[in-house]
């Protein structure tokens, strides 16, 4: 299976084909072949998985310790067209096409630590050439992508049988399936990719599908303007992604291959083939950019919230587990690349790791002003990412994949909760309509409470803690000396507030008594189509946790079978991943975090408690404080940045920018090509009128009133009268004579 | 015999007739002057002819043979001109040359 | 079959056209039926005769010109008919082949007024042969003969079954490329001129290959840098680059739908072509000198042709200035020196030529349905004809570059190979571009996603709200299907036409250093 996966995107393509062509005449509207089409894809994705982690446990042998040089080669190898450097090692299976590359493992620093290396498996064939180069295409399976794999399919699955219900009778349902479909062939399409440039394509199909089910009900002009934000929003981003990928091609030596450009990134400088600190610095704040803008990092998150606009399961799919971690996969995937670039190891503070942890403060702060749950949960998300961000940041790699795991099940548990919520009173608002819901919807109540508590990281038992806590205590024991303190403390901060809105939310929502349409309608809890995927993604919200069980908990130690599995499955292990030599290491369990995670979780809810049940706390500060107001108006206002985004920079560029460069256009450029005209057509008649006809024309003229005034002149001599005539005659006679005479002597 | 005396009087006769025919109002008497410059002419061509009556390669009789002809034609041309000139009376009632200027440009 | 080909393939190609319309002439006006039937039965058999070409092609030396034919034909000048095809012409020339029989298909019911399908056709029928033409002619006088023999059916199809402004139009669109000709003449006779062998042996003669060869050796760089402008005003103007762009939108959006189709698609690839078949390889130290300023006209194009179409109000003349946004990626491809950017610019010319062919279709549909270009009078697309909206969704999206559609194979390689540009020329400078080119994909979505929320999302407008439109008929399908296809077909697998032009386009740089 591990090569042959090149066939799980296509199925959900092949579907997308399929459900446009016949979807609506079959019963379900084409669901049944986007369910079909996932599951066959989630079996798959599970039997890569499964091979995946037999092929750890079995690692085929690998007996060389020419890993450097061989990587060195292969990495030139890629340059040209005839590479043929196939190690003598069956490391790599059954590579087609020119240029085989080898990621060897063999590890020369193995003294000592127990590490195993498994080799990825890639697969190529040539896509095309251009000059002298060969640019493949093909597919990469390591534990990053097999995981990715058995994630989107498992979401996706999910979120097809959630539909069935929840969208069941729309107005385009066949699209919407079909869409959804498209969307997990390019989801896992990008996730198995070998090269950036396929990377490239992924994310963008995968932004075209977010595009198209953002603006599912485009005829509502607000949901077709989210559409279009997300979509320019996602392509302000990609001027980054495009040159960072321009960048890293010509950096590791006209070749998109991933394994070869960070297996040149993780190279000491100066040696050869490596590639220059500047380079990878360079290529890793254009593609920071990138991750701003499909993983919602502040300042290019303002088109997530808006987002929301499409239906539920598309934002549970796409803009909470899957689609928004593109970006986060693209530095996991890269990591060569960004730790070397931005010095993760040995640094204090880097680009990585600020954006992530402004945007996980920002976003938080920002889910306190939302009535509409859904936009809670979007906030929600985007400080999440920036959680895995800044986990990138600091070096804490697997904490930050991790964390995309766990986030995934339970963010989906959490907006299909919400979705189902809805489904009856067709609102979102908290505030207005809802109230009171833990009665009448006890699995969704249920549900909904486990997965807030795994969001909030409640200790031991939710997956929300192993994961977050592995990246507190990644910030504070990696880097430089003294690790990232401010990302500790930010992170600390965000859980709180964390804490404090996922609260405030639920009170909204299942305390009191129902408000506005809950009340109206008869509310009952949904049937099994909604309820099973919550329960499903509720349980996996506990137990998903303890896949990476630190070695010890509060000094307890953990038996090697059970401890640091997703690390030992997921986390790569051969040249293209930073290694103890780049300054990379892992974080271990650190006691007074946890502690203090969980004192913060008390903090959060506490006070949240405190001021919406008891009424406690500066109500109506904002009435009374104009700075209170002020920084609330800031926050409603999302920081003013869609107001910059949209009004100042969208609406000067195609408004007056836009009409004078048009003005400019029709009346300077055209203005000298119809004056150009203007002036040859005056040209033209001034030479006609006054040249030709006043002074050509005169002439010719002017030869015709000579001739007819000398005649009027000459005609005087004819007078008819025969005496004259015969007078000029003798006149002339008597001349031409004298003449004669006077000649002729 | 003196040749100039012919000759003056050959040059009198044409100037009278050259002055007659330019200066004469009546169509007849410009006529007239014609009939003397030709014979005007006739007296020259006589004269000289009897001048070179013995020189050798001379034609002996050319200048009076000449003047016959001229006689003969100036006869026809009278005839011809003053049948023109009754034309001319019969359509302006007068023979003034200087009324017929009909063609005149 | 192949000594066939070898023999008169190409000459058939570019005159069955005219033997076709010259069949058409005979043919009274009245006969509509049989005047289509004649039309696009000749179209088709040029088809056959382009797939033919394309089957016995040999893709393995695509540099090397093929189904050569070299005959004498105006001695006293040294100049030749001779023709053939290579890597770099054959993707347009099969592009020419293949729109123009879906031109006509797509006419069958639906000629503009006034109604006259003779000469329609019969236009079209000369275009193609000039099209055809300049694309195989291998020497510079022929090559100018069948440029030239464009512009007068162009002009009389906008000038006749144009818009309201049909006369301006026509006559800016003649004057304004002929001007660029008359310039380029002037190029071609000083290269005759000024072209020397080895040996300091005048060469004097107007054929390509041979010029190409040479590469301006022994030219002062003065002259190289005044003939390379000629050269860069007969084919800038036609491109259009800006600022010589102006006579497109006029010309565009009084045009006819099929004109404005042929004119998109083939058209503007005569300039490009030139560039890449002509004046690069015959004055490589012009082209380094010109680079910059070809490369800057380009991103300024890029950009400028996307604030232009933000600004417009009509649907046809939004699409006009996205061609020269478009145009501009492809010309900076070309500007960078490199094989990878001239093979990105000729997959652009093709993948251009489709896409925004496709655009004109449709926005020539959308007035036969609603009599109305007007953007604000549009709307609800989607709902009123579904199919047709979806294809405007389709091509939007291949409009903008998104990967897996031909579009992208145009754009990202420009901006790739802007990044080290080739022939040293300044990469600082390159880059600078490189990046404003990516920003101008920002520009690209921005403007046609607005097109598309406002023409195919929401509802429709009051004006057109209860009324009947009438989705897509089978000649439509039948007409645009096929591109469609090689739209997909093309994004999916670009080595389809990288393949075929590599070759060509290496051997087209060979003068210039380190490409």
């Amino acid at each position: 299976m591990l090569t042959h996966v090149w066939i799980i995107p296509l199925i959900p393509a092949l579907s997308f084909v399929a459900i446009l062509a016949v979807g609506k005449r079959l019963p379900k509207k084409g669901a049944e072949i986007g369910i079909a089409s996932v599951a066959i894809c989630l079996v798959l994705a599970l039997t890569t998985g499964i091979g995946w982690i037999n092929r750890v446990n079995h690692p085929p042998e690998s007996a060389h310790a020419e890993a450097t040089t061989e990587a060195i080669e292969t990495h030139e190898a890629d340059a040209t067209a005839e590479a043929d450097h196939t190690p003598a090692d069956a490391e790599t299976e059954a590579t087609t096409g020119e240029g085989d590359h080898a990621a060897t493992s063999a590890d020369e620093h193995a003294e000592g630590e127990e590490e195993h290396h498994v080799t990825p498996v890639e697969r190529t064939v040539t896509w095309f050439q251009t000059g002298d180069t060969t640019i493949k295409a093909g597919t990469l399976i390591d534990g990053l992508s097999a995981l990715m794999l058995v994630v989107v399919t498992f979401i996706s699955l999910l979120v097809h049988v959630f539909s069935t219900d929840y969208v069941g009778g729309d107005r385009r349902e066949t699209h919407y399936f079909a869409f959804l479909s498209l969307f997990t062939a390019a989801m896992l399409f990008y996730v198995i990719s070998s090269n950036t440039l396929q990377m490239v394509v992924g994310w963008e199909l995968v932004g075209l599908c977010s595009f198209a089910l953002i603006g599912h009900w485009w005829e509502e002009k607000p949901n077709s303007d989210a559409a279009l934000k997300a979509f320019l929003t996602n392509r302000v981003g990609d001027i980054g992604l495009l040159i960072g990928v321009t960048i890293l091609y010509f950096a590791a030596g006209r070749t998109f291959d991933v394994l070869s450009l960070n297996t040149a990134a993780n190279l000491p400088q100066g040696s050869p083939g490596s590639i220059s600190h500047g380079l990878l610095l360079a290529g890793s704040l254009c593609l920071i950019t990138a991750v701003m803008s499909k993983s919602g990092q502040f300042v290019l998150h303002t088109w997530l919230p808006d987002a929301m606009a499409g239906p539920t399961p598309v934002s549970a799919l796409i803009h909470a587990a899957t689609m928004v971690v593109a970006g986060i996969y693209l530095v996991a995937r890269n990591y060569g690349v960004f730790f070397n670039g931005l010095s993760i190891g040995t640094a204090n503070v880097n680009a990585l790791a600020v954006v992530g942890c402004v945007t996980l403060l920002f976003g938080a702060a920002l889910a306190f002003v939302q009535t509409d749950i859904k936009k809670v949960l979007a906030y929600s998300t985007v400080s999440q990412l920036g959680y895995m961000v800044a986990a990138l940041g600091v070096g804490a790699w697997t904490a930050a994949i991790f964390h995309l795991f766990t986030h995934a099940v339970f963010k989906a548990c959490l907006f299909l909760g919400s979705g189902s919520l809805a489904h009856h009173i067709h609102s979102f608002d908290m505030k207005k309509d809802m109230g009171g819901m833990r009665k009448r919807m006890p699995i969704t109540h249920a549900t909904f409470v486990i997965a807030t508590l795994a969001l909030m990281g409640f200790p031991l038992i939710t997956a929300g803690f192993w994961s977050k806590d592995e990246i507190l205590a990644g910030a504070h024991m990696l880097g430089g000396d003294g690790g990232y303190k401010f990302a500790v403390v930010m992170g600390l901060l965000g859980a709180v507030c964390t804490c404090a809105y996922m609260t405030r939310a639920y009170y909204y929502v299942f305390m009191g008594e129902p408000r506005g349409k809950s009340a109206e309608h008869e509310l009952h809890e949904n049937g099994p189509r909604i309820t099973v995927p919550l329960m499903i993604l509720a349980f996996g919200s506990i137990v998903v946790g303890w896949a990476n069980l630190p070695e010890k908990v509060f000094g307890i130690g953990v038996p090697d079978s059970l401890s640091l599995r997703f690390e030992h499955f997921i986390e790569p292990t051969g040249l293209y991943f930073p290694s103890a030599d780049n300054n990379f290491s892992h974080p271990e369990f650190v006691p007074w975090i946890a502690l203090v995670s969980a004192l913060a979780i008390v903090i959060g809810v506490g006070s949240a408690y405190l001021w919406y049940w008891k009424g406690k706390g500066p109500h109506g500060i904002t009435e009374r404080s104009k700075v209170a107001r002020g920084g609330y108006q800031v926050l409603e206002n999302k920081y003013y940045l869609d107001w910059l985004y949209t009004d100042v920079i969208t609406g000067f560029v195609k408004g007056p920018f836009a009409k004078a460069t048009n003005w400019f256009n029709q009346n300077v450029l055209d203005g000298v090509v119809n004056s150009v005209g203007e002036g040859a057509r005056k040209a033209g008649g001034f030479v006609y009128h006054r040249i030709d006809q006043g002074v050509v024309d005169n002439v010719v003229k002017g030869s015709g009133l000579a001739a007819e005034g000398s005649g009027s002149v000459l005609r005087k001599s004819q007078n008819g009268k025969v005496q004259w005539y015969a007078a000029y005659l003798f006149l002339g006679a008597t001349i031409l004579a004298a003449i004669f005479v006077v000649v002729a002597s | 015999m003196f040749l100039n005396q012919f000759l003056l009087l050959a040059a009198a006769l044409f100037c009278i007739g050259v002055y007659g025919v330019i200066a004469r109002k009546n169509g007849v008497m410009v006529l007239m002057s014609i009939e003397l410059i030709l014979n005007a002419v006739n007296i020259n061509l006589v004269a000289f002819s009897t001048m070179w009556f013995h020189a050798e390669g001379a034609n002996p009789l050319a200048g009076q043979v000449f003047a016959l002809f001229v006689i003969a034609v100036a006869a026809a041309e009278v005839g011809v001109g003053l049948a023109i000139v009754l034309a001319i009376f019969r359509n302006y009632k007068t023979v003034d040359l200087d009324q017929v200027d009909l063609m005149k440009g | 079959m192949k000594d066939l080909l070898n023999g008169w393939g190409i000459t058939a190609a570019v005159f069955l056209p005219m033997v076709g319309a010259l069949v058409m002439l005979a043919i009274p006006k009245s006969e509509e039926t049989l005047h289509k039937v004649v039309a696009l039965v000749t179209s088709l058999a040029v088809f056959a005769v382009g797939v033919a070409l394309l089957w016995d092609f040999d893709y393995d030396h695509t540099a090397v010109l093929q189904y050569a034919q070299d005959k004498s034909w105006i001695e006293l000048i040294n100049a030749r008919y001779l023709v053939g095809i290579d890597g770099i012409s054959l993707p347009l020339i099969a592009l020419t082949m293949l729109v123009v029989p879906l031109v006509i298909v797509y006419s069958w019911d639906h000629f503009p007024e006034p109604h006259n399908p003779k000469a329609f056709l019969l236009l079209i029928l000369v275009l193609e042969t000039g099209m055809i033409g300049t694309f195989v002619a291998q020497d510079l006088l022929l090559f100018f003969v069948f440029f030239e023999l464009v512009l007068l059916p162009m002009y009389f199809m906008i000038g006749v079954w144009g818009g309201e402004q049909r006369k301006y139009a026509s006559l800016k669109f003649f004057l304004y490329t002929a001007f660029g000709s008359a310039l380029m003449i002037v190029s071609i006779l000083a290269v005759y001129f000024l072209a020397e062998d080895k040996a300091g042996n005048a060469l004097h003669t107007f054929a390509i290959p041979e010029l190409a060869q040479w590469g301006g050796y022994g030219l002062a760089k003065s002259t190289a840098l005044l003939i390379f402008a000629g050269f860069f005003m007969g084919f800038g103007i036609k491109v259009p680059m800006f600022p010589f762009h102006t006579w497109l939108p006029d010309a565009h959006t009084q045009a006819p739908t099929q004109g404005s189709v042929i004119l998109a698609a083939v058209l503007l690839k005569l300039g490009t072509y030139g560039f890449v078949r002509i004046a690069v390889p015959i004055l490589p130290v012009g082209a380094q000198s010109w680079a910059p300023v070809i490369g800057l006209l380009a991103v300024i194009g890029i950009i400028y042709g996307a604030l232009g179409c933000l600004a417009q109000t009509d649907m046809k003349r939004l699409i006009a200035f996205s061609s020269v946004a478009h145009m501009g990626y492809v010309m900076l491809g070309i500007a960078t020196l490199t094989p990878f950017g001239t093979n990105a610019a000729i997959f652009g010319m093709v993948a251009h030529g489709l896409i925004t062919g496709m655009l004109f279709f449709i926005a020539g549909s959308v007035k036969d349905r609603f009599h109305t270009l007007e953007i604000k009078r549009l709307g609800g697309l989607l709902l009123q004809a579904p199919r047709m909206g979806w294809l405007l969704g389709f091509s939007v999206m291949a409009s903008l570059g998104l990967p897996g559609l031909a579009g992208f194979w145009g754009e990202f390689p420009a901006i790739l190979s802007a990044w080290e540009p080739g022939a040293d020329l300044n990469q600082n400078l390159f880059r600078a571009f490189a990046v404003v080119a990516a920003l101008g994909t920002v520009f690209a979505a921005g403007y046609l996603l607005w097109l598309l929320q406002r023409v195919a999302f929401g509802t429709p407008t009051e004006e057109f709200e209860g009324e009947h439109i009438h989705d897509m008929h089978l000649t439509d399908y039948i007409a645009w299907v096929p591109m469609v296809v090689l739209i997909v077909v093309l994004g999916i697998f670009p080595g389809l036409i990288f393949k075929v032009t590599n070759q060509a386009v290496v051997h087209s740089l060979m003068h210039l250093p380190g490409s």
